[in-house]
């Protein structure tokens, strides 16, 4: 397994995008539209300030969620990283969770108590989703996933973990650990570093001396892949292939996908560190909805009018689910001391709160959690 | 004479180490989902031989020797947990536990509260001082972890309680941090109640009755403790209870009180440090609780603020001896 790099459109496996049926093809269209439409309502609920918190933006980055989480199946594991909301969306999390979490509302996936796109759920195959909530320190869940992948193998089960990266968390420590650890153990684990330009404010030359962070695959004996992470075929095509080694007994695949990040790292950076035009030439040259756009008019022969009906759609679910999350109820401030630990279930108010009704104490989840059945099948 | 011999057997007088490897034995014959994970402890059998036989008894699937990263054992740990596994993860020394800090404090500390997800997780290895092992191999780090919500953490003092606890710990629902003492490993041996014996996280143990004042203290202290309290028996007739705490967090409130009440006073002893250790906690405790039941401020004996030092003569002076403990016990009865 020594490590090697392939650019997309080399190689047999180039056609592994390019051939699926065109229903499928639609969908990731779909998937991409739901992420950027669904992204830009946010910033309408931020700037009449329903968003508690930051909002953190994949403009220009589509393709490479939701491209990359679709070579998955239901029962693989995926974590994300705080541009894939695509991905998320590819794996079942649904945009009326979204909004409440963002909103901050007593139902959302964590009842208020993380933020933005911070939740999951895993488990059992069938049971659950198949995506895990990030954390803020960059890098930790390369470990994690490490270890999930490590209990697939240790129990046989035939499935496959993939976890985000973006160019600064290659510079953790925990990347390292957890990758080489992976590698090691022979995981059935994808890793992909999304080189969107800019952590935060600083360019990937400050962040590592390596002409191109696929070149890291060779350090830890690992698959290494380097693709245009714009075009949503080419991620789908790079990704399964590492899947389809995951899957047949492989290891670990490093894979990059080159992209950029048109906003800034969240809604308050004006980006004032990138040079001038430079968000505009990618905007012009090298979106990736106006390019799979053209790929499915000019090449696939789909009528506007059938992308025009995708995107109608898309506009009615999420002024739906904005409603229910508006109308969604706010926490209540008791729900803060459940749930730390098993047992304990929870803990109590401290003396000079004496007095505050303490009935909610006992309630492992809120009513109407989540908004996903596992008795009406999977995400898909 | 069989039968005879054969209870002897059964009887026979192990040691802390020796006490921990059979919890571990035990709860990977019981539980298909319990392993290990580590550096050094599958072939090797550990740093401090803890985990010796144990590969050659489950394989190589559920005694996983790791590279040296500390961050992606907890982390692995961690992701395994989520998934319904029960890892053991062996830190070679405590001191290393740093290392991965972030992963248990940031991720697994806030795993269930933030994420509903549980991490059934035991992170385990040797701890403490009075062995020469310098400033990395000595370390007593409990109170940084004690201060995170979300973790659990347990320190014994005694073989039985190493072994009940180390078994309690594999079945909590949440990460037990597990510190053994090093210099108990071999020094300190017990005899196992028979059958499944598993001792209660976030349970003091009356370790000596008194009345004239009470000590409360945990892992190798309370040895220290017992020996001082004996001497200030013998010597100067005071009569000292002494509390060993066993869990650390959750703290046992109601022992704590209960002592305090009873002799009302109250010495508090840890080989940790002394700015920002558990002593101060357990004070401020008592104060806002008991301060009617009180003759006497609570007096600590803990560590100097110094980062452990290598030579006996450092050493010895830095740590708590059994002489601090009697000079503090005398002047708390006195005051």
């Amino acid at each position: 397994m020594s490590g090697r790099r392939r650019r997309a459109g080399e190689g047999p496996g180039a056609s592994l995008g390019e051939a699926l049926p065109l229903d499928r093809k639609l969908e990731l269209y779909y998937w991409m539209r739901l992420t950027r439409t669904l992204e830009e309502r946010l910033v309408a609920l931020y700037r009449q300030t329903k968003v508690v918190g930051g909002l953190f933006r994949s403009l220009g980055q589509e393709a490479d969620a939701v491209g990359s989480c679709y070579a998955l199946e239901s029962r693989d594991v995926m974590s994300p990283l705080i541009r894939n909301m695509g991905a998320m969306l590819v794996k079942g999390a649904t945009p009326v969770e979204i909004l409440k979490q963002y909103m901050a509302r007593g139902d959302s996936p964590t009842r208020g108590r993380e933020l933005n796109i911070h939740f999951g759920d895993i488990g059992e195959a069938g049971n659950t989703r198949g995506f895990l909530g990030q954390i803020s320190p960059l890098g930790d869940m390369v470990p994690v996933m490490a270890g999930v992948t490590m209990t697939f193998k240790m129990r046989g089960e035939d499935r496959v973990g993939l976890v985000y990266v973006g160019d600064g968390a290659t510079s953790t420590g925990a990347f390292h650990e957890g990758i080489n650890f992976a590698a090691v153990q022979r995981l059935p684990l994808v890793v992909i570093v999304e080189n969107n330009g800019y952590a935060y404010s600083t360019p990937t030359h400050k962040q590592s001396a390596v002409k191109q962070f696929v070149d890291k695959a060779i350090g830890y004996g690992v698959y290494g892949e380097q693709v245009d992470g714009n075009d949503v075929l080419a991620v789908y095509d790079c990704t399964k292939r590492a899947v389809d080694r995951a899957r047949g007994g492989e290891g670990v695949s490093l894979l990059e996908f080159m992209t950029f990040r048109r906003k800034g790292h969240a809604e308050h950076d004006n980006q004032s560190y990138v040079q001038p035009g430079e968000v505009e030439a990618w905007a012009a040259d090298n979106d990736p909805i106006d390019r799979y756009v053209r790929v499915l008019i000019d090449r696939e022969k789909v009528p506007q009018a059938t992308l025009d009906e995708i995107d109608a759609r898309i506009h009615r679910e999420i002024d739906a689910a904005t409603d229910v999350a508006e109308a969604s109820p706010l926490p209540e401030p008791l729900d803060a001391l459940v749930g730390v630990y098993a047992d304990p279930p929870a803990e109590r108010p401290l003396w000079y709160r004496d007095g505050a009704d303490v009935s909610a104490l006992g309630r492992e989840r809120a009513e109407g959690w989540g908004t996903w059945d596992a008795s009406k099948g999977g995400p898909r | 004479m069989g039968r005879v011999q054969g209870r002897a057997a059964l009887m026979a007088e192990i040691t802390y180490l020796e006490a921990i490897r059979e919890a571990l034995d035990e709860e990977m014959a019981r539980d298909p989902n319990v392993f290990l994970l580590g550096e050094d402890i599958g072939a090797f059998g550990g740093a401090f031989k803890v985990t010796d036989g144990l590969m050659a008894k489950y394989g190589e699937q559920r005694v996983i020797d790791a590279p040296i990263s500390e961050i992606a054992i907890v982390g692995a740990a961690a992701g395994a947990a989520h998934m319904g596994m029960r890892p053991v993860v062996e830190m070679q020394f405590i001191d290393f536990m740093a290392n991965a800090y972030d992963m248990l404090t940031n991720y697994v500390a806030t795993a269930r509260y933030r994420a509903f997800l549980g991490c059934p997780m035991v992170v385990r290895g040797p701890s403490g001082g009075y062995v020469r092992g310098g400033p990395f191999h000595s370390q007593n780090p409990e109170a940084g972890f004690i201060h995170t919500p979300g973790l659990k953490v347990v320190y014994p003092s005694t073989a039985e309680d190493a072994k009940g606890l180390m078994k309690a710990a594999i079945r909590d629902d949440d990460c037990v941090l597990f510190f053994e003492h090093k210099y108990l490993y071999r020094r300190i041996k017990g005899t196992m109640p028979a059958g499944d014996h598993v001792v209660p996280i976030g349970k003091a143990r009356t370790a000596r009755e008194g009345t004239d004042l009470s000590i409360i203290t945990y892992a190798a202290t309370v040895h220290k403790a017992l020996e001082a309290a004996e001497q200030l028996r013998s010597e100067h007739g005071l009569s000292v209870e002494v509390i060993d705490l066993r869990t650390l967090a959750p703290l046992d409130d109601e022992a704590i009180f209960a002592t305090a009440r009873k002799t009302n006073r109250v010495l508090v002893v840890h080989e940790d440090t002394r700015t920002g250790g558990i002593a101060g906690e357990i004070t401020a405790r008592i104060n806002e609780t008991c301060f009617a039941h009180l003759d006497a401020p609570v007096l600590r004996v803990t560590a100097h603020d110094i980062p452990l030092p290598y030579a006996p003569a450092l050493e010895d002076f830095v740590l708590p001896q059994v002489a601090d403990i009697i000079t503090a016990a005398r002047r708390l009865a006195a005051w």
